[in-house]
């Protein structure tokens, strides 16, 4: 039996029902901008760069003439940022999460922690860049090495690491911590051989994450005074070497048209980069997370 | 383990007493490890606090140095910023001016399209169309902002000339308009998650009365999901006065001291890209002068992130 007869229904409030209609339709158009535009800035950079996109792209090193110009100092130099910036920021913020969770107590210096973490989140990576310059490149004399920009990006991520740890860790159930309690082990064989594995799919997810966000930010770099024009690689940490967005920040901003072709190049591979983080980051999510 | 490991395992542990094992437990070295765990963790921990006094100090310690040179009240009051000029002058003011069009700007995308994009998310789209909205809307957010930069200048802009004839190369609403688009997933996917919050028994409550969805939607489910809203917008519109890439590619470096925004402008964090890509001596004024604006800056995300902060926190209505 219907209780309700909606001709009735819709004859008495026609105004209200239009109304309803056309807002979810305005509604529905403003969230297919956002489709709409990520579909229109890959479609441009993807016309745009693939011309560009051959093996000399990759084996060349930048040059002053577009056709010559290729990203192979810069490519590397990702790879080598990436080298001090994972070990660094994962310990940092892997032993921060671990003290925050299982050891902390609940007082103002933990809760002190806490919140000045979340405010770190909020500053912008600029700022982040001038530390940088200040600590490492200055007062440490690293001066504009992988070193010094590989210490300053790992600040800038440390607490989105933390963050998403902390997470892993507290959805690890109490009862796996305490049946290794009750077979006699102690708290910190606990963490290292319960807690952890058990929390490691979260945690990996969420440092590549971050790790990605390092490979495309460019700000704290141009800060810290990282060259964008280089002709040679990287043999130590100490060295002085550039980065793909860099890279792609020096052919935008050239006059010349047809570097604009080349940036585009540079930004499929950037961006082919970052995907691939990504797909290992959802990959990693769906294969290993554990509902509990 | 197979069966016959378990055997063996019972045998050797058959040989002690429990009392044995852990007095033989206590004696090894791992207790003593134990014991330091905490403070090596906790010196990992002090690294975030570290980094927060060393962003305040230097801040601090070189805006100082640039006071020194340069008096405040000219910082604050002075209509110009040329500080590569001959007869210098250190006025901030265009430099705020310029980071306010471009939030504005933003604003006026993202908070309309983002909001919007949460509502329908949240109570019009079925499962499934979220499901695939979502991540799309993730990856939109996490495209570097060079790239972005690089789309303003080579596409936005273009675009907008043909629109408007005046408009300059470098001008304010071109990369107003890509920062807009850059914050709207963030307004859309915190707004969404304070949407979806609200619980199902007051939106029943309201249909029952017969409401039409959106007359639920505007008048309960908003109102009561308000404090996270503003939460979202707050911090979006701090990321939008943070953001560098797509104002110093696209933006110019012209800081001026009116509403245009069809010319070129300078923000704050392009002056210091601007200072960090030239060659600005160690020591020099113009070199200190990107602390006293970093500071600034600094100021200006602070205050809005801890107004985020506090609005989610305190004004939060509970069920």
């Amino acid at each position: 039996m219907k209780l309700i007869d909606k001709t009735i229904v819709a004859k008495k409030m026609p105004i209200r029902l239009v109304r309803n209609t056309i807002l979810k339709g305005l509604f529905f158009l403003a969230t297919t901008f956002g489709l709409l535009v990520l579909g229109i800035l890959l479609y441009r950079i993807f016309t745009q760069g693939i011309g560009y996109l051959d093996w000399d792209f990759f084996q060349n090193f930048a040059s002053r003439r577009p056709e010559e110009a290729g990203i192979k100092a810069a490519l590397i130099g990702s790879i080598w940022l990436m080298l001090v910036v994972a070990p660094v920021a994962l310990l940092l913020g892997l032993g921060t999460a671990i003290y925050l969770e299982e050891y902390a107590k609940k007082n103002w210096f933990t809760s002190f922690i806490k919140l000045n973490i979340s405010n770190l989140a909020g500053v912008p990576s600029i700022i982040f860049g001038l530390l940088g310059l200040t600590i490492f490149v200055r007062a440490l004399a690293l001066e504009r090495s992988v070193l010094a920009a590989g210490l300053t990006m790992s600040l800038l991520v440390l607490p989105v690491i933390i963050v998403a740890a902390q997470e892993a860790i507290r959805s690890v159930p109490r009862e796996l911590r305490e049946a290794s309690y009750g077979m006699g082990a102690t708290k910190w064989q606990t963490i290292v051989r319960v807690v952890l594995p058990a929390a490691i799919p979260g945690i990996l997810t969420g440092s590549i994450l971050a790790l990605s966000r390092a490979v495309g930010e460019t700000a704290p770099l141009v800060v810290v005074g990282i060259p964008m024009f280089i002709a040679f690689l990287p043999k130590t940490v100490f060295d002085t070497f550039t980065v793909l967005p860099m890279q792609i920040y020096n052919w935008t901003s050239r006059p010349q048209e047809e570097f604009q072709s080349v940036a585009a190049a540079g930004i499929l591979v950037l961006l082919f980069l970052l995907i691939f983080m990504n797909s290992i980051a959802v990959f990693i999510r769906n294969k290993f997370q554990k509902r509990y | 383990m197979n069966e016959e490991g378990v055997t063996i395992l019972r045998v050797q542990q058959a040989q002690y007493s429990i009392r044995e094992m852990i007095q033989e437990r206590k004696q090894k070295k791992r207790i003593q490890i134990e014991r330091f765990i905490p403070s090596i963790l906790l010196l990992t921990a002090a690294v975030s606090i570290l980094t927060t006094l060393g962003i305040v100090f230097t801040l601090i310690f070189e805006t100082i140095t640039f006071f020194k040179e340069v008096s405040v009240s000219e910082f604050f009051t002075a209509d110009k910023w040329y500080p590569f000029a001959e007869a210098a002058s250190y006025g901030v003011m265009p430099l705020v001016l310029g980071t306010l069009k471009i939030t504005m700007i933003a604003a006026l995308v993202a908070v309309p399209i983002g909001l919007a994009t949460a509502i329908y998310l949240s109570e019009y789209a079925s499962e499934k169309t979220r499901r695939v909205i979502k991540p799309i809307l993730e990856v939109l957010a996490g495209v570097p902002t060079i790239v972005y930069g690089f789309f303003a200048l080579t596409f936005v802009t273009p675009v907008l000339r043909s629109i408007f004839p005046s408009l300059e190369m470098f001008n304010a609403l071109s990369p107003g308009l890509v920062v807009g688009i850059m914050i709207t997933p963030m307004i859309a996917s915190l707004s969404e998650d304070a949407l979806v919050s609200v619980p199902r028994a007051m939106r029943e409550g309201a249909l029952a009365l017969g409401s039409t969805k959106l007359e639920v939607t505007l008048k309960v489910v908003l109102p009561a999901a308000i404090s996270g809203i503003v939460a979202s917008i707050v911090l979006a519109l701090s990321r939008a006065i943070g953001e560098t890439m797509i104002v110093s590619v696209a933006g110019g470096s012209t800081p001026s001291l009116n509403m245009d925004v069809t010319t070129s402008i300078q923000t704050m964090t392009a002056y210091i890209v601007q200072v960090s890509t030239g060659d600005a001596g160690y020591g020099t004024t113009i070199y200190y002068s990107i602390y006293a604006v970093g500071m600034t800056l600094f100021l200006f995300t602070l205050v809005m992130n801890l107004l985020a902060q506090y609005i989610s926190r305190k004004v939060r209505e509970e069920y």
